[in-house]
Formats: C-alpha cells, sequence, structure tokens
C-alpha cells in the first residue's frame, strides 16, 4: 500500500509542485484561485511566491526563469481575466519552446458553463499555444495532472503546459501521494535515431567543399553545447546562428561566423547561397531566417538534425534528416567525422565581415556622429562585464543590436522573445532569469516603446529586491516599425513617435538607483557604476533617434540580397 | 503537386479538448475539412478520427507531422481512396403521400437497396450507405419529388494495411 495523507486539493497543488522541485513560482491571486494561495502562504518557506504586477509578467518570468535556469518555469492565474492575461506569455513560450506550467484557478465546477463571474474557457483559448492542457474537476486528479504537465513541459522539445483547477477540486479532499510521471503512452518525447541517417550525415560533412552550420536553440535545450563545439572544431565548419541559438558557442570562438537571418551577419547570409553542405541543428528555418524560400540556399545539400520530426522538411527540403536528441546525435556523429580545416572558405566569411565592419560596425562602435548609437551601450556592457553578462532583450532595434553586438562566454545568457516577438517580454523576463542564475550579471536591454507595455514590473522589482540592471536605450520613437517606415512606407510615421515620460523618476518612484545617460563621455562611467551597484539599477540612455539596423535583408528577398544601407 | 483526396486516419486517447486541438491544425493552415468523423477504434480509450481532405502530398505528410506532435495522438496515417475501404451513409425523409402519388420513389429505393428506417402517416425514411457519387446520384433522382430533410455523414474508412496501434502503445509503455 502507498502511504498517503488526507489533504484538501489546494494543499495537493502545492505538495506536487514542491515535490517536482520548485521553489520560485510567479503569479497573481484572485478568486478561483484563492484556496491555492492560502497554501503558498503555508509552505511559503519551501517555494517563493513572486506576486507580479499582471499575469503576462507572471509568464515571462517564469521563462526567464526557465531560460537561465534549464529548470520549468510555473506561474499561477486565477480565473477569467486572470487566464487570459496569461495567454501572450504563453503563446511565446510554445513558439520559443520554453519549459514552462502555468496553473489557472477555475470557477466551481457546477458553475462551468454559465457564464459565472470571471469564467473563461482557458482550455480552448490556451489549446493553440499549449504543448498541452487539462481540466482538473476533481481533487484526486490533481498530483497526476501535475506530474504529467511536469513531465510534458521539460521532455522531447519543451513547451508550456496549463492545468485548470476548479475551486471545487481546489477545496476538496483526496488521499494524497505523489509519484512523478515517466510515461505518457500516447507521447514519444524522443524519436529514435536512425544511424544510418547519422552516416550518411558524416558521408556529407566529410566530402563538403564549404560546409556551414547553423545552430538553434535545439543546441542549448538538448544541453548539447560541448559537442557542438567538438563538431564544430574537428570539422573545420564555419558556425552561425540564430537569434536563440546564441551563446551556445562562445561569441569569440574562431569558427563562429556570426548571426543568420533578417538582420544578421553579412557573411553568413551571403555564404548560405554559396555552401554546398548546409548543417542545420536544432533550428527551425523560420521565415526571419530563411527570407525567399524559392531563394534559399538552393545550391547546397542540407542536413537537419532535430528533435522534432515535424520540423524535418517544413520549410526547407532536407536530403538527410537525424531526428533525436540534439546532444545524443552530435555526439553520434562526431565518432564518424573526419578532423578537417577549411581555412580559404572560413576566409570567404571574414572577408565578408571586412566589408560589414567598414559599412555598418565601425559606425556603431566607433561612431564620429554626436549622437549616442545602440552599439556603443552593448559594448560598453560587454565591457564591464567581461563579456559575460545574461543579456534579456525586449523587441525591436534593441533587440537586434543586442544580439549583434553583446559577446558572450556562456551558454543559457541570451534570453530573448524569438518567435513571438512580444514586446514588453524583457523587464519581468530578466526578474525570472536573475533568480535563475542569481550568481551572474543580468542587464534587461529594453526600447522606450517595450518598456512602457510591462514597466508596472518595477514594483515586482522594487518588492523582491531583484538585482536586475535596467537600460533603456531611448529613441523616442518605435523604433523598428519607424525604421520600416522610413524604408519602405516613404518615411510616413504613423504612430511611431513617443512622447514619454521621465523615465528616471519612474525607476526612482520604486526606489530603483536612476540615472539619464545623453553624452558619449558619461556612458562608460554610468554602466560601470550600474554593474557595480549590488541592487537593482536603471540607466536610460538617449541614443541617435534615426539610426537604423543593418544588415537587412528586406522581406520577402533572398538572403544573398542582404543590404547593408 | 497534383491535390488529391486523402483520407487521414488519427488514432489518439479519448479527451475532451483533443477535437479542438486537432481541427485547430487544419483550420490554421486554411485547410477545408471534406469530412470529420470521430468514433471509437478496436481498442478501449482510443479514439479514432477519419478527416478527409483535398490536398497535395507534400502538404498532408506536414499536417501528419503537426497531428503526431500532439502529446495526446498516438499515430496518424494518410491514404488515398485505393489504400481502403470506406463508406458514407445518407439518410432522406419524405412525406408519406409522395409514395403513393410517385411510384418512381418505390423504384428508386428498390433499384438502389436502400433501407427503409421508418414509415407512419405522415413522412417515411430511408436510409442508404455508399460511396459519395452514389449517394449524390440518388440525391439528384429523389430531388424533383422534394425531399424534406437531408443527411449525410462523414466518411468512415478502414485501412487494407494493418494499423499496429496496440503494438505502438505496448511499445512505448514497456
Amino acid at each position: 500500500m502507498k502511504k498517503t495523507e488526507r489533504i484538501i486539493g489546494a494543499e495537493a497543488v502545492v505538495r506536487s509542485l514542491i515535490a517536482e522541485g520548485v521553489d520560485v513560482a510567479y503569479g497573481y491571486p484572485g478568486g478561483a484561485i484563492m484556496p491555492i494561495y492560502d497554501e503558498l502562504y503555508k509552505y511559503q518557506d519551501q517555494l517563493h511566491h513572486v506576486l507580479t504586477r499582471h499575469e503576462q509578467g507572471a509568464t515571462h518570468a517564469a521563462q526567464g526563469f526557465a531560460r537561465t535556469s534549464g529548470r520549468v518555469g510555473v506561474a499561477f492565474a486565477t480565473s477569467g481575466p486572470g487566464a487570459t492575461n496569461l495567454i501572450t506569455g504563453i503563446a511565446d513560450a510554445q513558439i520559443d519552446s520554453t519549459p514552462m506550467v502555468c496553473i489557472t484557478g477555475q470557477v466551481a465546477s457546477h458553475l462551468l458553463g454559465t457564464d459565472a463571474f470571471q469564467e473563461t474557457d482557458v482550455i480552448s483559448i490556451s489549446s493553440p499555444v499549449t504543448k498541452w492542457n487539462v481540466q482538473v474537476t476533481k481533487a484526486e486528479d490533481i498530483p497526476a495532472a501535475i506530474a504529467k504537465a511536469f513531465y510534458i513541459a521539460k521532455s522531447g522539445r519543451p513547451g508550456p503546459v496549463l492545468i485548470d483547477i476548479t475551486k471545487d477540486a481546489q477545496l476538496g479532499e483526496l488521499d494524497y501521494s505523489y509519484e512523478k510521471c515517466t510515461v505518457v503512452r500516447s507521447y514519444k518525447p524522443i524519436p529514435e535515431t536512425n544511424i544510418e541517417k547519422v552516416k550518411e550525415a558524416a558521408t556529407l560533412i566529410n566530402a563538403a567543399k564549404k560546409p556551414m552550420i547553423i545552430f538553434g536553440q535545439g543546441v542549448i535545450l538538448g544541453g548539447a553545447e560541448s559537442e557542438l563545439k567538438a563538431l564544430v572544431e574537428k570539422a573545420g565548419i564555419p558556425s552561425a546562428w540564430t537569434v536563440l541559438g546564441l551563446s551556445a558557442l562562445a561569441t569569440n570562438h574562431p569558427l563562429n561566423v556570426g548571426m543568420v537571418g533578417m538582420h544578421g551577419h553579412y557573411g553568413p547570409n551571403k555564404l548560405t547561397n554559396e555552401c554546398d553542405l548546409l548543417i542545420a541543428i536544432g533550428m527551425r528555418f523560420d521565415d526571419r531566417v530563411t527570407g525567399d524560400l524559392s531563394k534559399y540556399a538552393k545550391q547546397a545539400k542540407v542536413i537537419h538534425f532535430d528533435i522534432d520530426p515535424a520540423e524535418v522538411d517544413k520549410n526547407v527540403k532536407t536530403d538527410v534528416a537525424v531526428i533525436g536528441d540534439s546532444k545524443d546525435t552530435l555526439a553520434k556523429v562526431l565518432e564518424f567525422i573526419d578532423e578537417k580545416e577549411h581555412s580559404s572558405w572560413l576566409q570567404e566569411f571574414r572577408s565578408f565581415d571586412k566589408i560589414e565592419f567598414e559599412k555598418v560596425i565601425n559606425g556603431q562602435l566607433n561612431p564620429t556622429k554626436e549622437g549616442l548609437t545602440m552599439g556603443e551601450v552593448l559594448q560598453g556592457i560587454n565591457k564591464a562585464t567581461h563579456d559575460d553578462a545574461v543579456i534579456v532583450s525586449d523587441v525591436g532595434q534593441h533587440q537586434m543590436m543586442a544580439v549583434r553586438y553583446a559577446n558572450f562566454t556562456h551558454t543559457r545568457s541570451n534570453v530573448t522573445s524569438g518567435g513571438l516577438g512580444t514586446m514588453g517580454f524583457a523587464l519581468p523576463a530578466a526578474i525570472g532569469a536573475k533568480m535563475g542564475a542569481p550568481s551572474r550579471h543580468v542587464v534587461a536591454i529594453i526600447g522606450d516603446g517595450g518598456f512602457q507595455m510591462t514597466c508596472q514590473e518595477l514594483g515586482t522589482i522594487l518588492q523582491t529586491g531583484t538585482a536586475v540592471k535596467i537600460v533603456v536605450l531611448n529613441n523616442e520613437f518605435l523604433g523598428m516599425v519607424r525604421q520600416w517606415q522610413q524604408l519602405f512606407f516613404d518615411k510616413r510615421y504613423a504612430s511611431t513617435e513617443m512622447i514619454n515620460p521621465n523615465f528616471v523618476k519612474l525607476a526612482e518612484a520604486y526606489s530603483i538607483p536612476a540615472k539619464k545617460i545623453v553624452k558619449r563621455e558619461d556612458l562608460q562611467g554610468a554602466i560601470d557604476e550600474m554593474i557595480a551597484c549590488e541592487t537593482s539599477y536603471f540607466l536610460e540612455v538617449m541614443v541617435e533617434k534615426e539610426d537604423n539596423v543593418f544588415p537587412m535583408v528586406p522581406t520577402g528577398s533572398s538572403v544573398s540580397d542582404i543590404r547593408l544601407e | 503537386m497534383e491535390k488529391k483526396l486523402y483520407t487521414i486516419s488519427v488514432y489518439s486517447e479519448n479527451n475532451l479538448g483533443l477535437l479542438n486541438r486537432i481541427s485547430t491544425i487544419f483550420v490554421k493552415r486554411h485547410i477545408n475539412i471534406e469530412s470529420l468523423t470521430v468514433s471509437a477504434s478496436e481498442i478501449e480509450n482510443v479514439s479514432r478520427f477519419i478527416v478527409v481532405v483535398n490536398m497535395t502530398e507534400e502538404a498532408v505528410k506536414k499536417i501528419i507531422g503537426q497531428l503526431e506532435k500532439q502529446v495526446e495522438v498516438i499515430q496518424a496515417y494518410y491514404h488515398t481512396d485505393d489504400e481502403i475501404i470506406f463508406t458514407e451513409t445518407a439518410m432522406f425523409k419524405f412525406k408519406s403521400d409522395l409514395l403513393f402519388e410517385n411510384p418512381q420513389i418505390q423504384n428508386i429505393i428498390k433499384e438502389n437497396n436502400m433501407n427503409i428506417v421508418t414509415v407512419n402517416r405522415t413522412f417515411f425514411i430511408v436510409e442508404k450507405a455508399g460511396r459519395r457519387h452514389e449517394i449524390d446520384a440518388i440525391y439528384d433522382a429523389f430531388a424533383p419529388f422534394g425531399i424534406a430533410q437531408f443527411v449525410r455523414s462523414g466518411r468512415v474508412a478502414i485501412s487494407k494495411e494493418a494499423m499496429n496501434i496496440r503494438k505502438i502503445l505496448g511499445e512505448i509503455v514497456q
């Protein structure tokens, strides 16, 4: 007989989370989830609940936590508006494969379908954006639902799950015991790897004269950073990254050739259409990466390493697909790979780098004009943190500048909303990121637009004392949209100019030390002061108003038609 | 690539929300579902969806990938009409007077081996299981007399090849 205890459903929720190793969760209370909050009060020594200022903030904080720690992020919300406010964060976690468990309260089961106060059908609403979801209406079903949720969220290709628990299930009694879930019969998280495909991939790699790797977040999610490095070095292959793959391989690695995609680097975009073998690892050929698919790497053979069979041939037709967990498949392929160097091919990347440096990068890092550039702010942060900060970026121009100019030494250091492009992501995500990596410097890079979407989370920083460094790059515009208006809409700046509040005063209202920088000579000192500060810190930098992010692959163009100006 | 009728069979856990998840996969990609049938399968607590779509093979393969990605989907298959045995059921309702006024109606019923489901003083109902074109032909034959109600089920289909669902479930459970 299993040992059980008679407790209520709400207590079972909290004890099940503790049994899963959860020690921090984010959320916002309300009527339908009050029994669970009552138990969180009881167990506060074991499970720290962080009160965010909006449910969306709770999901982004949980995402930030998951991204830096590699653990499952947990968010709570009440029924109705609480639940619907989670949806943006859940959708973000779904498209960026972030493991997250969301628990929502729901009206009592006898009220379901009656349009009761704060009733929404969150199961239907969240279905398209969750890996799995379930409604629990009986107390005795709670432990198994939570066990299954954690198993599904973190196994295979990770993703968000949602458990909706009716109030009567929270209050009902059950005989509690907890068993972790290790199998769901209809679900195969890691498909078997076909060793023949591994060998075919190795044969192509060994025969290639101009091979190129593009790695994505699959490397980080699979914990395959050292296998990637070993492969890159043994086969001597120039390797580029997607936005979410960034930091899986140190940015100063001699074979790291930069970012692919719309605002990626010149060399890897140009040479995507010159390579004879494209090796995609844990990435999904997003449209921002590929541009016009009909003109994408048509000359090359394509190998695709991925854990998700549905990604194979979804956007780009592959010659060899190696399905499986990246840590395992990369280790296997490594056995069959010859040691090689491709120095003249690597040199082609470096020649493009020179052009890009002269036309684009030099102007960002060594500007001759008066206005500050975003690039020099990132360079200052690199300097102050010795290329080893966790950079949490929001969405827009500053995000592209952050991923282009921040240097990284360690994995899980780049946290950004890649697939969904959620403005307002960075501030709450940075709170979670810092809690997930407390010993690291966590710097949020945010635009003046995105900051105002979730700036209420300054209150969460105040209340928790989380030492997040916040850098607002203020150009008084919704800069990325303005850039498109300039380039493609004849400079008709429809609703992109921002009249902003006094951000420093706003930060100070939340007791966060704050400074505004308008002159170049004050910049590095302020960054150094921010990094040295023990607490959170707010730094507003006034940057050039109408700077653009280049290079750029215009929507619908081929990656090799990348523009430098 | 040429568009064709494909019959998709999805074996899944019998879960309330799954119909929503499955239909979303089609709706999101603007794929028109020709017919959808959900029923029990040969395995207890395992449901079977039969979805008929008109699309290219390349597109249907991607749909299968998206279906199998669902946690509660056990396996999904797609077949052409040659690879399955399939049928649909149709029911027609008429005013009973018509049976006496129009002897052709009786002929249509006989010629097509239709079943008489019910007859009473005010109405009668006949049914027919068969291929879409057979039912369409019967409909056209009946139409001039005035059909009071018509309904046709979605396609149900059984594959000629074996579907090793029990084996799949067994393999994963071990």
